[in-house]
């Protein structure tokens, strides 16, 4: 172990200094775009360099640090991350989603309910909600400014006209605090609830793209629709395999080659913690002893 | 019907000594004019004379290098567009005013369905209705006679003609009263051009549309236009009621545009 070696959480005091200022900002216009000077990381774009640049910003000694990747605290991504910090910053680590004091995330929002003093931190991969409708980031940044937002409506007319509903299903815009449009980043839009009027902090960073923002606690987000085909959540009709949930969102996992397959929590420590209380669903084998954490 | 004569009384876009300098070169010079609510204005002359200049200064794309241009707002007041903040301006242009460009892939969104092409300014005046979203949408294809079956298709499947009729109708949605076409016929073959311009006449006097139309095709602003001006390297050299000046001109220049049509 050669910890000593790194600053503490890896990233330079000045360069924390200044994500710090670029997080302040994004807390203070809620939704709006920060742009920051983003660093080069040990790891490659699109595994969540944004993210984990804003993570090491805001760390402390005392925080404990989970980290999920699709819901799952057990996937490579997480677990190279979470390794990440106990080596560079030295901090607690845990899957538990209410001891952790700050989450980072990729593409899920948990299923316990967030309380105060926690910070979830996103991974973004493209932070421009209009970008695949107007290219022009010129363009885009002056829709921003003056609120014209009737594009971000073109999407989802066009989702109804082609599907007959709106057919995203993840990366959902949505409206903080009734000014800005953001992109929740690319979790499924049966999350976007969990955002409104959340305990805790969150946050989302774009390596790539360069930019920071933020919803901060108990803001009022809003998912666009229109009157006659309001937002609604999606999820698929089933109960979890293993705990028996009917109210988390479900992964799919293919079992064999003719078409069979079962459908379990994406959030693995809801489901760990459903199960240890008790709660079965079909395909629960004896008590999971040999589940490995990372 | 007094009344409406009194509100014709004045004047919808006014310009006054309007110029813009590309470096050296002065691109329009000294323009100034008045345009009518309902009347129908062909600005004419070659290429490089300015047209476009002065279509880009009075559609306040383009701010002027002197002079200064004003409309008439909803409310009735006369406004210097130089006054107007962006957000304002930007109102105006989306909801009072249409642009139609010569080429449709600039006026339009290539890729997405015609009746999301149509319904995008009213979504953004706040439209938030599906169902009449594509009520209004399909109303306007059916004006501009395209098929209302084709409304899911996106225009880069359209022909030249039914994409500048799909142009047209997005722009017609919010009811604008003054539209700005630059060569709106051009790149269309004849008859193409033709069931366009008979398009466009009964839409501008059904309507009541005030237009701007830059062209270099007489024909279309004898069929259109109430009034011309001819520019000639930047300037306005002649001006009068179309008949006029294309039966009668004073101008050698618009002697010599004038007979290089040849005759039918």
């Amino acid at each position: 172990m050669n910890a000593t070696t790194y600053n503490f959480a890896y990233l330079d005091e000045q360069t924390k200094r200044m994500i710090r200022r670029a997080i302040l900002k994004a807390i203070a216009i809620p939704g709006y775009q920060v742009p920051f000077a983003s660093r080069e990381m040990p790891m490659p774009y699109g595994w969540g360099t944004g993210g984990v640049q804003v993570t090491a910003s805001i760390l402390g000694p005392d925080d404990v640090l989970k980290v999920i990747d699709q819901g799952s605290d057990d996937t490579t991504n997480a677990i190279s991350i979470r390794k990440f910090f106990a080596k560079t910053a030295g901090v607690a680590t845990t899957t538990s989603t209410e001891e952790a004091s700050v989450i980072q995330t990729r593409h899920r929002i948990p299923e316990a309910p967030l309380h105060a003093g926690q910070v979830l931190v996103y991974q973004v991969p493209i932070p421009e909600p209009l970008r695949f409708l107007e290219p022009r980031e010129t363009e885009t940044r002056r829709m921003h400014a003056l609120g014209e937002y009737g594009l971000m409506h073109v999407k989802l007319y066009e989702d109804i006209a082609r599907f007959g509903h709106i057919a995203t299903s993840y990366a959902y815009p949505v409206k903080v605090n009734a000014r800005y449009v953001m992109d929740p980043s690319p979790t499924p839009k049966f999350d976007n609830p969990k955002m409104d009027n959340c305990a805790a902090l969150q946050l989302f960073g774009a390596g790539r793209e360069k930019r920071i923002y933020a919803i901060p606690p108990h803001t009022t987000v809003v998912s666009l629709d229109f009157e006659d085909h309001p937002f609604s959540r999606y999820r698929f009709d089933a109960p979890c395999a293993l705990c028996g949930a009917d109210d988390s969102y479900l992964d799919e996992i293919v079992t064999d080659d003719r078409g069979s397959r079962m459908y379990v929590c994406s959030d693995t420590d809801y489901c760990e913690g459903r199960q240890a209380a008790g709660h079965h669903g079909t395909e629960s084998a004896a008590p999971h002893k040999e589940r490995a954490h990372g | 019907m007094a009344e409406h004569l009194i509100e014709n009384d004045e004047p919808l876009l006014v310009a006054e000594g309007l110029a813009r300098n590309y470096g050296r070169l002065a691109a329009c010079r000294d323009i100034s004019f008045a345009l009518y609510p309902g009347e129908v204005l062909a600005i004419v002359g070659e290429s490089g004379s300015g047209k476009s200049t002065l279509l880009q200064l009075l559609s306040a794309q383009l701010g002027p290098s002197a002079g200064r241009v004003s409309y008439r707002m909803r409310d009735g007041v006369l406004r210097d567009l130089a006054s107007l903040g962006e957000a304002e301006r930007r109102f105006v242009f989306r909801t009072d005013w249409g642009f139609v460009h010569q080429d449709p892939a600039q006026g339009l969104r290539m890729s997405v369905s015609a009746g999301a092409n149509v319904g995008e300014r009213l979504m953004a005046v706040g439209w938030n209705h599906y169902g009449r979203i594509r009520q209004a949408a399909s109303s306007w294809l059916e004006r501009v006679e395209i098929e209302v079956s084709r409304i899911d298709d996106a225009p880069r499947t359209y022909s030249g003609g039914m994409r500048q009729r799909l142009q047209i109708a997005r722009n017609l949605v919010t009811e604008p009263r003054l539209i700005f076409m630059d060569e709106p016929t051009g790149g269309l073959d004849v008859s193409v051009q033709a069931r366009l311009l008979d398009l466009m006449r009964n839409l501008v006097s059904e309507l009541g549309l005030a237009v701007v139309i830059v062209t270099h095709d007489l024909a279309v602003a004898r069929l259109l236009s109430h009034r011309v001006m001819v520019m000639k390297g930047g300037q306005v050299i002649e001006t009068g009621l179309t008949d006029q000046v294309l039966d009668d001109p004073r101008e050698p220049y618009t002697q010599l545009l004038v007979s290089s049509i040849l005759p039918p």
